[in-house]
C-alpha cells in the first residue's frame, strides 16, 4: 500500500506573521514549520501503515520554497519514509485552485491508495484542497475524519458535521482528510531523528510533473487582494479585581451593553 | 440581473440562520435563488420566501444526499451551465467549503472561503476576510469563472423582505464517480437545547479553570440564552466535546458577546473568538494574556463570580 501524505510548510503560528509587500503569505522572514494541523495527517498515514497486512509505504509530498524541506524532514523524523518536493520558483503566490493542481500532478506521478491531507493549513485554512484533489484525481473524499478504520482497501470514517455526525465509507484509492481529534501526532525520537537524515527526498520541478509554469503563481491566481488592514489593537478595557463586587460590576457593564 | 446562488443550510428542513444571512448578502449582488437539496422544502418554505430568495431550486433526490459533498457539487456546477449565474455563495461549514472547492476545480472559477461580509463591486462582488488569527482584514475578489464564496455565519443581520420564491423541481443526474463516498449512516447531534456554537449571538466558554466543571459556565450561557464553547485545554482534558472547542483547531466564533471564564487566552484559543464584538473575561491570574483583548474583565474564581452573576441575571429577568 502506498500512502501519500500532502503537507504544507506555514509560518509559525504562535510567532508575529505578516504579509510580503506583493500581498502573498511571507514564508521567509517568518519562521515556517510544519503546518501544525498537518502532523495528524502524518500520524494517521503512520498508524495505517503500522497495522496493514501488507507492506506499506509513507511518502510525504509538498510544495513551497526551499525552505519547506523543514516540513518534510520533520515528517521523516516522525517516521515517513520518503519525501517529494516540488520547488520552483513559479509556484509562489498559488491560490487553492493552482495547489491542487500541482499537488494532484504529483499525486498521479507518485502513485497512491491513500493520499493523506490535514483538516486545514494554519495559514491559509481554507480546507479546500482535500476536495479539490479528489475532484482533480476522480477518487472519492473522506474528509475531516475524526475516525478512520482501514480494512484492505475499504475506508471508513467518522465525519463530525454541524448538525450530524456521519460514517462515510469508500473503496481505495482515495483522498483522505484528517482532524485534530482524530489522533495523537506522535513527536520525533532520537532514533528518529538519526534515521531521517538517511531517507530519500525526490525534488521535482513543475517541468517533471507537466504542469506549464502558466497556470500556478500570482499571475495565475483566480483570486486578487484588493486590501489587507491590519486589525486595530483593541483598546484596553476595564479590568477589575474581583472583591465580592465583581460579580455587580460584570452584570453592571452587560446591562451597560444592553445584554441583560 | 443574473441570479446569485444560495446553497441553504439545513437540517430536516429546518433553514438554519445562515442560509438568511446569505441571501441578504446575495441581494446586494443579484437576484437571490435558494437551492434546496432534500426532501423537507414544506419545512423550509417560508424562511426562503421570508429572506427574499426569488426563486427556490428543489433538488429532491437521494443520490444527492445519500454520498459526500461530490453530488451537491455536480448539482451546482449543472445549475451555473443552465441559468445566468453571477455568483455561488454556500455557507462557510465543513461541508459547505468542500463543495465551494470542488465546485471552483469543475467550472474554473476562483473561490474565497470564509468571508465574513460580501458587497457589489465594479468588478464582481468583493470579499472580507479576517485571516491570521483575525490580525488582518483582507479585501478580496475572484478574477476568473464565477465567484464561488464561502461565508462564515453572523457575515450579516439577516433582512427579511418578502421574495417571489417561484419553485422549480430540478432533476439532476448524478455521474458514477460522485457517488463514490456513500453515507451509510447519519446520526443528528444531540441538540444541547442551546443555540448553535458558531451562529450563537452569545458564547460562554470554559477552560482550565473550571477544573472539569462545566455546571457554572452551561448556567450562565442559559440565562443569557447563549452557546457554551470550551478551550482546547479543557477538551483536551475531556471535560466537554471536542464538537464545542473554541481555536485555531476548533470553531471560529464571532459573536456579540464572548464571555471566557477559566481560560487563559493562548494564541490558539484567541485565534477563534478574538474578532467577537464584546469579550469579557474572568480568570484568577491576572497576568492571563486574554485580559489583553477584554472590554471587561474580573480579576477572580469563576467559580464564585459566575454563580453570582447568573442569580443577579436571573433576578434583573424576574
Amino acid at each position: 500500500m502506498k500512502i501519500v501524505v500532502c503537507v504544507k510548510f506555514a509560518p509559525d503560528s504562535t510567532a508575529p506573521r505578516k504579509f510580503s509587500s506583493d500581498d502573498t503569505v511571507d514564508r521567509v522572514s517568518v519562521d515556517g514549520i510544519l503546518s501544525e494541523l498537518d502532523e495528524n495527517a502524518v500520524e494517521e498515514a503512520l498508524k495505517i501503515r503500522e497495522s496493514a497486512a501488507s507492506d506499506a509505504e509513507v511518502v510525504v509530498l509538498t510544495m513551497g520554497p526551499e525552505q519547506a524541506r523543514t516540513a518534510i524532514t520533520k515528517t521523516l523524523q516522525m517516521g515517513a519514509d520518503a519525501g517529494v518536493h516540488v520547488v520552483d520558483d513559479a509556484i509562489h503566490g498559488s491560490d487553492s485552485i493552482a495547489s491542487s493542481r500541482v499537488l494532484a500532478a504529483a499525486l498521479e506521478r507518485t502513485g497512491f491508495d491513500l493520499a493523506v491531507c490535514g483538516m486545514a493549513s494554519t495559514d491559509g485554512g481554507m480546507s479546500v484542497v482535500p476536495a479539490m484533489l479528489a475532484e482533480r484525481l476522480g477518487v472519492p473524499q473522506l474528509t475531516m475524519a475524526s475516525e478512520v478504520k482501514v480494512d484492505g482497501t475499504a475506508v471508513t470514517i467518522r465525519r463530525d458535521g454541524e448538525v450530524a455526525t456521519e460514517t462515510v465509507e469508500a473503496t481505495m484509492p482515495l483522498v483522505l482528510s484528517v482532524t485534530d481529534a482524530a489522533n495523537e501526532p506522535r513527536y520525533p525520537s532520537f532514533k528518529g531523528i538519526m534515521a531521517a537524515k538517511k531517507k530519500p527526498v525526490e525534488e521535482l520541478t513543475l517541468g517533471d510533473l507537466g504542469v506549464d509554469a502558466g497556470e500556478v503563481g500570482s499571475a495565475a491566481a483566480w483570486t486578487t487582494v484588493e486590501s489587507i488592514e491590519e486589525r486595530p489593537a483593541r483598546t484596553a478595557g476595564t479590568i477589575v479585581t474581583d472583591d465580592g463586587t465583581g460579580a455587580d460590576q460584570l452584570v453592571a457593564f452587560l446591562a451597560e451593553r444592553k445584554f441583560v | 440581473m443574473a441570479e446569485i446562488l444560495v446553497l441553504v443550510d439545513h437540517a430536516d428542513g429546518e433553514v438554519r440562520k445562515t442560509t438568511g444571512e446569505m441571501l441578504t448578502l446575495a441581494r446586494r449582488l443579484g437576484s437571490p435563488a435558494a437551492v434546496f437539496v432534500g426532501s423537507q422544502i414544506d419545512t423550509a418554505r417560508e424562511a426562503l420566501k421570508k429572506y427574499g430568495a426569488e426563486k427556490v431550486y428543489v433538488l429532491d433526490s437521494s443520490d444527492l444526499t445519500d454520498y459526500l459533498v461530490a453530488p451537491k457539487a455536480e448539482a451546482l456546477a449543472r445549475l451555473m451551465e443552465q441559468h445566468d449565474v453571477g455568483a455561488v455563495l454556500v455557507p462557510a461549514s465543513a461541508e459547505g467549503k468542500e463543495i465551494a472547492g470542488r465546485l471552483a476545480v469543475r467550472t474554473g472559477s476562483g473561490v474565497i472561503t470564509d468571508a465574513v461580509d460580501v458587497e457589489s463591486g465594479d468588478a464582481g462582488p468583493v470579499t472580507t476576510q479576517a485571516v491570521f488569527a483575525g490580525a488582518f482584514t483582507v479585501r478580496a475578489r475572484v478574477t476568473h469563472g464565477t465567484p464561488v464564496i464561502a461565508v462564515k455565519p453572523n457575515a450579516v443581520t439577516p433582512e427579511a423582505v418578502d421574495g417571489a420564491a417561484t419553485e422549480e423541481q430540478v432533476t439532476v443526474e448524478v455521474s458514477e464517480v460522485a457517488k463514490a463516498a456513500k453515507v451509510v449512516d447519519t446520526q443528528p447531534r444531540q441538540s444541547s437545547g442551546r443555540p448553535d456554537l458558531s451562529e450563537a449571538s452569545v458564547v460562554v466558554s470554559g477552560g482550565r479553570g473550571t477544573a472539569g466543571d462545566f455546571a457554572p459556565i452551561e448556567a450562565l450561557a442559559d440565562v443569557l440564552g447563549g452557546a457554551v464553547g470550551a478551550s482546547r485545554a479543557a477538551v483536551d482534558s475531556g471535560w466537554y466535546p471536542h464538537a464545542y472547542q473554541v481555536g485555531q483547531t476548533g470553531k471560529t466564533v464571532s459573536p456579540q458577546l464572548y464571555l471566557a471564564a477559566g481560560i487563559s487566552g493562548a494564541i490558539q484559543h484567541r485565534a477563534g473568538m478574538q474578532t467577537s464584538k464584546t469579550i469579557v473575561a474572568v480568570n484568577k491570574d491576572p497576568e492571563a494574556p486574554i485580559f489583553e483583548l477584554v472590554d471587561f474583565g474580573v480579576v477572580g474564581d469563576l467559580h464564585k463570580v459566575l454563580p453570582a452573576v447568573t442569580e443577579q441575571v436571573k433576578a434583573r429577568r424576574g
